[in-house]
């Protein structure tokens, strides 16, 4: 559905994305996690053509970004990372201001619109003006906003930024819904690992403007091997313990104090052999943990630092907050 | 079709947005009043060197007024896309399958509209207060000077908006050149009882014509033929149009 090849983007001299290559596949959902500033706003841009890219081209179900800018518009939705709705309509008005602008006739306008609406539960509310609507509503609305004229790509920037923790999973689990029903291809970027994590088939990790790796999000984490089991044994027991773990899927172990940390693959699947040797030899086993790497490992794993939860900026603050007319969080 | 289609939700949103937003209606209403009832109760009975005989200052001075609020409700277009732009909605605009000049269309249609019910609006009211219109042909006339000039200076804040980035130095900057172009215009008096180096500066500005435009069409009496006045007010608001145009075509909206 999208080929990207060597997407380069330099604003001043400072390369915001830096040779940038792969491919999305058809109803994929696809992330681009990074770090604020890593250039994943600056990739959306350029794929959705409000920015030219510097150098290197991509096409999206096709069409060139460069040479067939009208056509890539018709093929793609965009939720900005921002609100982009006009809070003196009403979400109804504004759905019809979208479609009236890409062209939909009055009855495919009015069947689409309706659709949408009941898929991120907005029917009751279509005809409030959008500055009483909290960010989750607004976020839904601007979801449904972008499907409208049944793009082929939706790009997501931020989708749950500056939303509450209940709110960002009510937005993930209509994104999923989406992503099936409309069998849309979806991009997104995001600097939270869990939302990534959860959302996304596969993910492409970005820091200063380079993929540094891209797959899905158990085999990232996999290849960092499996995790680390801890068992804690009663007092004295440790030294027995030790010898009962002569596994051979056992790649390390540290002792401290009555704890045993063991370094394992496939952590969930060991544990009950574990705790039988254990029981066998007579070892009291106090607590067993495993703990298996995050994409936020993965990330420390390949930059050698982690992504920090930056602030916003203060004019974003105030900017979202004046667009939610005070009301914060609820969905 | 598409793009009439888009043109047209344009100008429906920047109606309804209008209707809405109460206190602007309200807002550009009152200014232009102000200065009729202080100036125009206030002068009464002066006779003002420059005007013909037989014209009293008060419908001397409601042209005047009419052409001043258009120029100044004109601008809002300008300060409407400064604001679309720090709102995000400038991107959704920009990001669907539109050609830009639509764009720039619709929101000309949209300005023109609201300035031509705010000018509707005080006329009405100065009707109370005793001017008339002469004749249908007249109100026709005066429709059509209304559209020049509210389009000249919709293209002026096209321009400006498509230079200066946020809303504050908008606001001032406009103020600034729009403070000079209304009393440069004639509203308050005739300009030729200005010194000489203040005419030629009267000269260049558009609203001078507008003014005098509307006094020729409503109250029959002006200082340069009304087709005179036509003429340039077309070539000023074609070429703000064209480039404000030309200048929105090439911002960035991010």
């Amino acid at each position: 559905m999208i080929e990207i090849k060597g997407l380069t983007k330099k604003f001043n001299g400072l390369t915001a994305v830096d040779n940038v290559s792969f491919n999305v596949g058809k109803g994929e959902l696809l992330g681009l996690l990074g770090p604020n500033g890593a250039g994943k706003t600056t990739i959306i841009n350029m794929l959705s053509t409000l920015i030219r890219p510097t150098s290197g081209s991509a096409t999206l179900n096709g069409y060139d970004i460069l040479n067939e800018r009208d056509e890539v518009r018709n093929n793609i939705g965009i939720v900005f990372q921002i609100p982009a709705l006009d809070n003196q309509l009403t979400g109804m008005e504004n759905l019809t201001f979208h479609a009236m602008m890409y062209g939909l006739s009055k009855a495919e306008r009015k069947k689409r619109i309706n659709e949408l609406l009941e898929l991120v539960d907005l029917s009751d509310r279509a005809d409030t003006l959008v500055y009483k609507y909290s960010g989750g509503m607004m976020r839904r609305l601007e979801l449904a906003r972008g499907l409208i004229h049944k793009p082929k790509v939706l790009f997501l920037d931020e989708p749950t930024l500056g939303l509450d923790a209940q709110t960002r999973h009510v937005i993930w689990d209509y994104i999923k819904k989406l992503n099936h029903r409309e069998k849309v291809t979806i991009i997104l970027t995001t600097h939270y690992m869990d939302e990534a994590d959860f959302l996304c088939d596969r993910v492409a990790i970005i820091d200063n403007g380079k993929i540094i790796a891209l797959d899905q999000p158990s085999k990232l984490k996999d290849s960092l091997g499996g995790g680390t089991i801890t068992v804690e044994t009663e007092s004295g027991k440790v030294d027995k313990m030790i010898k009962l773990l002569n596994f051979k899927w056992l790649n390390k172990i540290k002792q401290r104090g009555n704890n045993l940390i063991l370094n394992v693959s496939k952590g969930e699947s060991r544990i009950p052999l574990i705790v039988n040797s254990a029981n066998k030899c007579g070892v009291k086993l106090k607590s067993v943990s495993l703990r298996k790497p995050t994409l936020e490992d993965v990330f420390i794993h390949f930059t050698g630092k982690a992504i920090h939860d930056e602030e916003m900026s203060n004019t974003e603050r105030l900017r979202m907050r004046f667009m939610r007319g005070g009301m914060h969080g609820r969905a | 079709m598409a793009e009439l289609r888009a043109i047209y939700v344009l100008w429906l949103r920047a109606m309804k947005r209008f209707l809405r937003a109460k206190s602007q209606v309200i807002g550009t209403i009152v200014m232009p009043l102000f200065f009729l009832f202080s100036f125009g109760f206030g002068f009464r009975g002066l006779s003002m060197p420059g005007v013909s005989a037989g014209i009293d200052y008060l419908s001397f001075l409601v042209p005047g007024i009419i052409g001043m609020g258009l120029m100044f409700r004109s601008t809002i277009v300008g300060f409407s896309v400064l604001w679309d732009r720090e709102f995000g909605f400038l991107k959704e605009i920009m990001v669907a399958p539109v050609r830009r000049v639509s764009i720039v269309i619709g929101r000309l249609l949209g300005g023109v509209t609201t300035s031509l019910i705010q000018g509707i609006l005080i006329l009405l009211i100065t009707l109370f207060i005793g001017f008339t219109v002469p004749s249908v042909s007249a109100f026709f006339l005066m429709l059509l000077l209304m559209v020049l000039i509210s389009s000249t200076f919709i293209g002026l804040g096209l321009i400006l908006a498509s230079v200066i980035k946020d809303t504050q130095g908008f606001g001032l900057i406009m103020s600034v050149i729009l403070m000079p172009l209304f009393f440069l215009s004639g509203t308050f008096y005739p300009i030729t009882n200005l010194p000489e180096f203040a005419q030629v500066l009267s000269y260049i500005d558009p609203l001078t014509y507008g003014v005098d435009g509307l006094r020729g069409a409503l109250i029959g009496t002006s200082m340069l033929p009304l087709s005179f006045n036509i003429l340039i007010l077309l070539g000023t608001s074609a070429l703000m149009i064209i480039i404000g145009a030309v200048m929105f075509e090439r911002t960035e909206s991010v």
